[in-house]
């Protein structure tokens, strides 16, 4: 990868989907101050989650998906890059290959053979069962968007009820390790 | 797995301070109260001068700053003036403003002055008072939510809920505020927290924990850029506003590369002063009401050097016109400015001294450039751009041109001899200021570039005078922008502080009716400046003196009436009613597709579609 990247080579309208991970200091309005970064500049946010990672140091970590233009994202490192609080910027999506996790809490309310369809495919997609009615199940499943979504649209014509998802958190494979 | 591409600056491998040690520093010393922490650790930063309004939320500040003589307060009548006044003070001295307004309706009054800051990058720290901290969120009288109010109108901004963080946080936002791409910082002060009682510490002497801009660009691409120029046969270089920020060094800097290399050099409105305007190699201001010579040098040539200046839209015209042929370098201190609106071939992460003195050695070190004769071609060119005589007038008859009455304020502040420091508003007066009145040096020329805020310039000519108390300090005003601040008079009689006020008086708000005479068929909408006041008698009545001149044959003498009184002056210089400021690059066109005057030839060309949507 170049020191600095250089944009001659013409991708102004190509669109990609960047996973941005960003170490911060755990300090009341920094989620505001990233938040109010993409939409007072027009950036997508596709999920966002964060949650403290070093209590000690009160370091928290923040997964952004987003989409852009190559220049847009690349802004959009810089701009999250230059917040005070902010220690370190990685886009996850283009430094080397990377795991990117969803949790989704699924509920169905289903009974008789569809009950038994539910949990068939439950099983296949190794979901878990972390509550069980006579009348309902709440499945547990991690996974990638994909794998989640290709689930929750099996689940519709079984009496899904009600998805929740944590939104992506993701994390570079082998020995590289993110520091703040 | 590479570092971040600004070389590091938030790489693992250097030492932060930890909170922990922080503390420690902290604890050995004796306890005072909030107030007095503050005003020490201002007092620690190089605070002279803070410009404010007191109120409820602010009191304990107000009564520990009358038990002290180290930093003097200036009572502003309005907080947006006390914001401008710290930007004028700041963008003349090269240091950081200081202002302090009280909670609620201070604090949201100053929002106007912390955006014109942020926009063109002036360090300030303001100080917000605040409810105590038990009443914030319960609606209280004159609460605001000034953290959240001012987070997108600042650098950074801090609410202070513990006494034992308070020296920190205002060594840090000092710090902020200066560091980097300079701007604006708030700290928010609950009442209880500045009559509480904390330790004070000093200035950490440590890298800040995640802050810590690169400054040193890059060697490999410093001898990239000079290789680019060292090749180029159609080279311009053009600077702003951040070779301001880097001091007059980085001005010197930009003067020895300018001559050594013999390329032409133009600057943006906020750099104007950092090359000198009697300079041969000197092009003038480029962009939406620039020059002929510098907006065609630009579309025309082959390598381009950008050095602190940001690639704003008054700048560039149409993006996708935009110096076409050009292989473009951008030295800028803020990552996020690189590839913003323009794709560059090169980005020069660091301060503009330090990349003007890379970049002169590097040329010193290398080889002589390939295309000696080429750049007398291109000298040739633009020494016919040049003679098109882009910004002459004809001033005859009864009336008084408004660029024939910026000439001659100019000339004849030269023939005084004194270091003279301009201050706008904003509009047509403006743009004529920033074309008439040659700047020889940086720190000299105050405007509002990119939020353009009517009213910036009577209050920052206050805080100028106040850093410059012998200099002769002028706002070129237009009669509409003036009355947006006319309060700070007061401020000048109760300070003494000799500014001069020209007004060109056109009785429009001339840059709007401009553009309704070219987009909007003439409909005059709302621009006529009605009933106006007599400025004579509102000078008077604020204890300055008030002068009228009407006629082309009184302005010398008016002008000079004006610079000769010791005290403040305001000059109501009635001039033509429907001059329109040329050149003038239409909104949504290319450089080269530029508008003359009429005393040039090419008529006024019409604006397109998608042109009339942009501002």
């Amino acid at each position: 990868m170049p020191a600095v990247p250089t944009m001659s080579d013409n991708n102004e309208t190509k669109l990609r989907n960047a996973t941005i991970a960003v170490l911060v200091d755990n300090e009341p309005g920094i989620l505001a101050r990233v938040v109010g970064l993409f939409s007072g500049r027009g950036y997508n946010i596709e999920s966002l989650t964060v949650a403290p990672v070093d209590e000690e140091r009160a370091i928290s970590r923040i997964t952004i998906v987003t989409s852009g233009t190559e220049m847009v994202i690349e802004q959009i490192k810089a701009q999250l890059d230059r917040l005070v609080p902010v220690r370190k910027v990685c886009d996850l999506s283009i430094e080397g290959p990377h795991l990117a996790r969803e949790l989704m809490l699924i509920k169905v309310v289903c009974t008789g053979e569809q009950r038994a369809e539910a949990l068939r495919l439950a099983d296949a997609f190794r979901a878990r069962v972390i509550d069980a009615t006579t009348a309902s199940f709440v499945f547990e499943m991690t996974g990638n968007g994909d794998k989640l979504e290709a689930f929750t649209a099996l689940m519709r014509p079984l009496g899904l009820a009600e998805v929740v998802r944590t939104g992506v958190i993701g994390i570079a494979r082998g020995t590289y390790s993110l520091k703040a | 797995m590479p570092v971040s591409p600004n070389g590091g600056a938030k790489s693992e491998s250097q030492n932060t301070m930890s909170a922990t040690a922080l503390q420690t520093a902290t604890s050995a010393a004796q306890t005072m109260s909030g107030a007095e922490i503050v005003l020490r650790a201002l007092k620690e930063q190089g605070v002279e001068v803070i410009f404010g309004y007191p109120g409820g939320a602010v009191l304990p500040l107000y009564d520990a700053l009358f038990q002290q003589n180290a930093i003097r307060h200036i009572l502003v009548r309005h907080e947006q003036a006390a914001v401008h006044a710290a930007e004028g003070y700041a963008r003349s001295t090269g240091r950081v403003g200081c202002v302090l307004v009280t909670s609620g309706p201070g604090a949201t009054n100053a929002v106007t002055g912390l955006l014109d800051a942020l926009m063109d990058s002036i360090p300030l720290v303001c100080l917000t008072g605040q409810v105590p901290t038990h009443l914030i969120g319960n609606d209280a009288f004159q609460e605001a939510d000034t953290t959240g109010i001012t987070r997108p109108v600042t650098k950074h901004n801090y609410l202070v809920k513990d006494i034992n963080k308070l020296a920190g946080v205002v060594h840090e936002a000092f710090y902020v505020a200066r560091s980097g791409r300079p701007g604006p910082v708030v700290i928010d002060l609950p009442k209880d927290v500045l009559i509480g009682q904390g330790p004070y510490s000093e200035a950490p002497t440590a890298p800040h924990r995640s802050y810590r801009p690169q400054r040193e660009p890059n060697a490999e691409l410093v001898a990239a850029a000079v290789k680019l120029l060292k090749g180029a046969k159609r080279p311009i270089v053009y600077a702003g506003g951040g070779v301001v920020n880097a001091g007059p060094e980085a001005s010197a800097l930009l003067g020895e590369f300018v001559r050594e290399t013999g390329f032409p050099c133009t600057n943006t409105l906020m750099g104007l002063g950092t090359y000198p305007a009697s300079d041969p190699q000197f092009l003038g201001m480029l962009g939406m009401h620039g020059t002929y010579e510098a907006n065609l040098a630009m579309h025309g040539c082959d390598v381009m050097l950008n050095i602190g200046a940001r690639f704003d839209d008054r700048v560039t015209g149409r993006l996708n016109a935009f110096a076409p042929t050009a292989k473009k370098i951008h030295a800028d201190i803020d990552q996020s400015s690189i590839n913003k609106n323009v794709p560059v071939d090169i980005a020069l992460v660091g301060d503009a001294g330090l990349t003007l003195k890379a970049l002169l050695a590097a040329w010193r070190a290398s080889e002589q450039p390939q295309h000696k004769g080429a750049l007398a071609e291109w000298w040739q060119q633009i020494e016919a751009w040049r003679g098109k005589d882009c910004l002459r007038y004809r001033q005859e008859g009864s009336i008084i041109k408004p660029q024939h009455a910026i000439r001659r304020l100019y000339e004849i502040t030269q023939e005084t001899r004194r270091d003279t420091f301009i201050t706008t508003e904003v509009g047509q007066h403006q743009m004529w200021a920033a074309q008439y009145f040659g700047f020889e040096k940086p720190n000299r020329w105050m405007t509002s570039g990119g939020l353009g805020t009517m009213g910036y310039g009577l209050p920052a000519a206050m805080g100028v005078q106040i850093a410059h108390p012998d200099a002769l300090v002028i706002d070129i005003a237009g009669e509409a922008s003036i009355l947006m601040n006319i309060q700070e008079m007061a401020t000048l009689a109760q300070y003494r502080l000799p500014v001069k006020v020209f007004i060109l008086n056109n009785e429009y708000m001339g840059m709007v009716r401009q553009w309704q005479e070219l987009l909007h068929g003439g409909r005059y909408s709302e621009s006529y400046s009605a009933a106006l006041p007599d400025f004579v008698k509102l000078a008077e009545s604020f204890h300055a003196r008030g002068l009228r001149v009407t006629r082309p044959e009184e302005l010398d003498d008016g002008i000079r009436e004006m610079l000769a009184h010791p005290g403040p002056v305001i000059m109501d210089c009635a001039v033509a009613k429907d001059e329109n400021c040329f050149p003038m690059i239409p909104s949504g066109a290319a450089h080269n597709e530029m508008i003359l005057g009429p005393d040039q030839e090419g008529g006024v060309k019409g604006v397109t579609d998608e042109g009339k949507v942009l501002v």
